[in-house]
C-alpha cells in the first residue's frame, strides 16, 4: 500500500514527539471526550445494539467468507445497472485505471468525497503528477489538504487542529485554490463551514469528474452507498457528468436487506447520531439524473492478504467509523500521526501492517502501539477483537513465520530487536519444563533479593525504563505449599 | 492473467482454510434463496424500537425532525397551499424549483417563479433558485429521516441540493415508517435514494455538530394529514 508516509520513524518515537506537544493533546483530548460522552448516549437509544452489532459481525463474516462469489455478483449487478467493473490489484493499478478515466473525459480536474480508499492508494498524488488537479471538498479533507498536513483520524482527518488553527490555514491558503476566505473571518465553527461553503461551491457547480468512495456496495442489487455529513458527497456524486469510484473488495455485503443494520449501527458509532445528514444511494446510472458514466473500481492492495490470514481477516469488517479511535487511551495521547498511515488508531494498528506488511519499522512497530485494554474492542460495531489480532501480529513480529503478501505465501523472519525476548521465553521454558532447577533458581533469586536493582541492564533496560521491576517474595508458592502441607502446618 | 482472474484467484486461494458454512458448501446464486446466508445471519434485532400507535409514530417523526434542526410544520391538505406560500414568502424567495409531478396544489397561492426541474438546466442556472418544493418516498420516526427516490413529486437529485432552503411534504400517516429496516423494505434499489436528516451539518471542527455547509441550510418538513 503506498499511503505509507515515506520516512516515517516507529512509532514509539513518533508518539513520543506527539506527547510533548501540549495543543494537540489538549485538541485530542477535548475532541475525543466530546464524541464519547455522545456515542454512549446514542448506542443506548437503541435497546438491541447487541443483537446489532452480533448481525454486522455475521453479514461480514458470511461475505468475507464467499467474497469471491459476492464480488463476481456485485460486477453483474453493477454491469447490469450500466455501470463499468474494473479490477486493480494494488495501488498503482488503481491510480493508472483513474487517471486513465479521467484523462479520457478531457478534463484536468475532480472534485473528490472524503475516501479512505483513495488515500490509502495515493490517489490526489498520482492525479497531480499527471496534471490532473484533485480537490477534496469534505471539509476536514480540505483542511487537511490547505494546510499541506496529513490526515489524523479516519472520519475528522482534522481533529489535531482547532478552530483557530483552521481559521489560520484559511486565511492563508484559500485564495491560491480558489476563493479566497471572506474578509474579517473569525474562528467559529459555523463561520468556518460559511467559508468552506464559498470557497467549494464554484468547484462544485463546474465539475465535470467526480470522484468517490463508498461505505457498502450491495451485490444483490448493484447499489453503492456514500454515507456523510455535510452534503459535498451529493455534489460529486450527482452534479459531475463522471462518476468514478475507489472501493476496496471488503465494501460488499450480501443484500439490499443487509443495509438495515449498518444504517443503524455506522451513524451512531461515528458521530454518535441517530441518523447521518445525507446518505446517497445509486445503483448504476439513472436516465437524466446524475452522472451519465460510471466507473467502479475494485480496490484490492493487500486485502487478500489479510484475508489469508486465520486471525487477522477479521480486521476487514471493519466499516470506517472510527469509534475505537475515539476511545483509545494511546491514541488520545498519542495522535494520528504517529500510526504513519491513513489509518491511524486501534485499527490502524492491525490494518495497516496487515495491508502493508511488516516489512518497515512503523509497520512492525504499530501492533505494540496499545496497552491491550480493550475499549476498542467493546465500541467496535462489527465486534473486531482489535485486541486478539495485536498479539497474534506481535507474535509473528517477534517470532517469524508464514504470511502471504500479493498473493504469495512467504516465511517471514523474527524481526531484530526482539531477541532478549525470544532468549527469556526460551529460558522461561526450559525452567519450566525441570522442576528441580526452577525450585534452584527460586530459592537463587529470593536469596538474592536485597541485591536486586530496581532496573533490568542490557537489553531489559527498554522494558523497566517505564516499570517496576516486581519485588521477589522471600519464599516461592512452592516452597512455602511443601513447607506448610498446602496451609495446614501453619506455624511462622 | 487479468487483474480480475488475479483478485479472485488471491481470494480463493486465501480462502483455502475456510470450510463451508455448517460443513456444507455454500449455494450458488443470490441470498434470498440462499439457506446458508440467512441462518449464518441470525438477525435476532429488532424490526421497529417499541410499539407505538401511529399518532404517536408522527409525533416521534416530528420531535426527531426537530432535534436535528428541521423546522417541522403540521397542516390539513386544505391548509396546506397557504402554508406552502407563507413559508417561501417568509424566506424572500423570488423563484421555486418545482418536481414535474409536483401536486399543483401545493403551489396554487405561491408567488415565487416557478423553475421547472428540466435536464437542459446547469447548475450554475439552479444556483440561482432559492427554493424547491417536493414530496417525499418514505418518512423514518426513530432516525427524522426522510427518503426522497426522484419520485414524480421530487425530481432530479440535484434539485434538492442547489437551493438552500427546501420545503419536504410528508404524507401522514401514510409515508411514515418507525424504523430503518421497515424503510428499506418500501424503497426500491434500483431508484437512486437520498436519504435526508435535518439540513446539511458537519462535525468536522472539534468534533462538534455545526449546521450549514453545501446542502440546504434549511430544511422545512410538513406533515399533511391525509384526508
Amino acid at each position: 500500500m503506498s499511503g505509507t508516509f515515506i520516512g516515517m520513524p516507529a512509532f514509539p518515537k513518533a508518539a513520543h514527539e506527539a506527547v510533548n506537544n501540549a495543543t494537540l493533546r489538549g485538541n485530542l483530548r477535548h475532541a475525543t471526550h466530546t464524541i464519547r460522552a455522545k456515542r454512549a448516549k446514542a448506542v443506548a437509544e437503541v435497546s438491541d445494539w447487541a443483537e446489532l452489532r452480533e448481525a454486522g459481525k455475521r453479514i461480514k463474516d458470511h461475505t468475507l467468507r464467499h467474497l469471491d462469489r459476492y464480488l463476481v455478483q456485485l460486477e453483474e449487478s453493477v454491469t447490469a445497472a450500466g455501470g463499468v467493473v474494473h479490477w486493480a490489484a494494488d495501488a498503482e493499478e488503481a491510480n493508472r485505471i483513474v487517471t486513465d478515466l479521467v484523462r479520457a473525459t478531457g478534463e484536468s480536474e475532480v472534485v473528490k468525497v472524503k475516501s479512505m480508499a483513495t488515500q490509502e492508494i495515493g490517489l490526489n498524488e498520482a492525479l497531480e503528477a499527471a496534471g490532473i488537479r484533485a480537490y477534496e471538498t469534505d471539509l476536514a479533507e480540505l483542511i487537511v489538504q490547505l494546510g499541506k498536513d496529513r490526515p489524523s483520524h479516519i472520519l475528522v482527518p482534522a481533529i489535531h487542529r482547532n478552530r483557530g488553527e483552521i481559521r489560520d490555514v484559511f486565511v492563508r491558503e484559500m485564495g491560491a485554490w480558489g476563493r479566497a476566505a471572506p474578509e474579517g473571518l473569525t474562528d467559529t465553527p459555523a463561520e468556518l463551514a460559511e467559508a468552506a461553503r464559498l470557497h467549494l461551491r464554484e468547484k462544485f457547480l463546474r465539475a465535470k469528474v467526480g470522484v468517490s468512495g463508498a461505505n457498502f456496495m450491495v451485490a444483490e442489487t448493484g447499489t453503492l452507498v456514500v454515507v456523510e455529513s455535510e452534503g459535498n458527497g451529493r455534489m460529486c456524486l450527482t452534479l459531475p457528468e463522471t462518476l468514478i469510484s475507489v472501493v476496496g473488495i471488503e465494501k460488499v455485503v450480501p443484500a439490499w436487506r443487509d443495509l438495515e443494520v449498518f444504517l443503524q449501527t455506522l451513524p451512531r458509532s461515528s458521530t454518535a447520531e441517530r441518523m447521518n445528514p445525507y446518505t446517497s444511494m445509486w445503483t448504476g446510472t439513472t436516465d437524466g439524473d446524475g452522472p451519465r458514466t460510471f466507473h467502479l473500481v475494485l480496490l484490492d492492495n493487500g486485502r487478500t492478504d489479510t484475508l489469508a490470514d486465520e486471525v487477522g481477516r477479521q480486521a476487514l469488517r471493519c466499516i470506517r467509523c472510527s469509534a475505537c479511535l475515539n476511545v483509545c487511551p494511546v491514541y488520545e495521547r498519542a495522535g494520528g500521526h504517529a500510526y504513519g498511515s491513513v489509518y491511524p488508531g486501534p485499527i490502524g494498528a492491525i490494518l495497516s501492517p496487515q495491508l502493508r506488511g511488516t516489512a518497515s519499522e512503523i509497520d512492525a512497530s504499530l501492533p505494540y502501539a496499545s496497552s491491550l485494554c480493550g475499549a476498542c474492542y467493546d465500541v467496535c460495531p462489527v465486534a473486531i477483537d482489535i485486541p486478539e489480532v495485536l498479539v497474534h501480529l506481535r507474535e509473528r513480529i517477534a517470532q517469524g513465520g508464514r504470511a502471504t503478501r500479493n498473493g504469495d505465501t512467504v516465511v517471514l523472519r523474527p524481526a531484530k530487536g526482539h531477541a532478549a525476548e525470544r532468549a527469556a521465553m526460551r529460558a522461561a521454558r526450559w525452567a519450566f519444563d525441570r522442576p528441580g532447577a526452577l525450585r534452584a533458581g527460586q530459592r537463587l533469586a529470593s536469596g538474592t533479593r536485597r541485591f536486586h536493582p530496581r532496573t533490568l541492564p542490557g537489553p531489559g533496560r527498554a522494558w523497566s525504563g517505564t516499570r517496576e521491576l516486581p519485588a521477589v517474595p522471600a519464599e516461592s508458592f512452592r516452597a512455602w505449599w511443601q513447607r506448610t502441607r498446602g496451609g495446614k502446618d501453619v506455624t511462622e | 492473467m487479468s487483474s480480475r482472474d488475479l483478485v479472485l484467484g488471491r481470494v480463493r486461494r486465501a480462502l483455502a482454510d475456510v470450510p463451508g458454512e455448517d460443513g456444507a458448501p455454500p449455494e450458488p446464486g443470490p441470498p434470498d434463496g440462499d439457506p446458508s446466508y440467512e441462518r449464518a445471519v441470525g438477525r435476532s434485532y429488532l424490526r421497529e424500537h417499541g410499539a407505538r400507535s401511529v399518532a404517536r409514530t408522527v409525533d416521534l417523526l416530528a420531535e426527531n425532525l426537530a432535534d436535528y434542526r428541521a423546522v417541522v410544520h403540521r397542516a390539513t391538505e386544505e391548509e396546506l397551499p397557504g402554508l406552502v406560500a407563507r413559508l417561501l414568502a417568509r424566506r424572500g424567495s423570488r423563484h421555486v424549483l418545482v418536481p414535474p409531478g409536483l401536486p399543483p396544489a401545493w403551489l396554487s397561492a405561491a408567488d415565487p417563479v416557478r423553475v421547472h426541474d428540466r435536464a437542459v438546466s446547469t447548475p450554475r442556472e439552479l444556483d440561482e433558485v432559492e427554493s424547491v418544493v417536493t414530496g417525499c418516498a418514505v418518512a423514518i420516526a426513530e432516525t427524522g429521516t426522510i427518503v426522497l427516490d426522484g419520485g414524480p413529486d421530487q425530481g432530479r437529485r440535484r434539485i434538492t441540493l442547489i437551493p438552500d432552503h427546501h420545503i419536504c411534504v410528508v404524507r401522514v400517516p401514510g409515508q411514515v415508517v418507525a424504523s430503518v429496516p421497515q424503510a428499506l423494505e418500501r424503497l426500491d434499489p434500483a431508484r437512486p435514494l437520498t436519504w435526508i436528516s435535518g439540513p446539511s451539518a458537519t462535525s468536522d471542527i472539534e468534533l462538534d455538530r455545526v449546521e450549514g455547509v453545501h446542502g440546504p441550510r434549511t430544511l422545512e418538513v410538513v406533515l399533511v394529514s391525509e384526508g
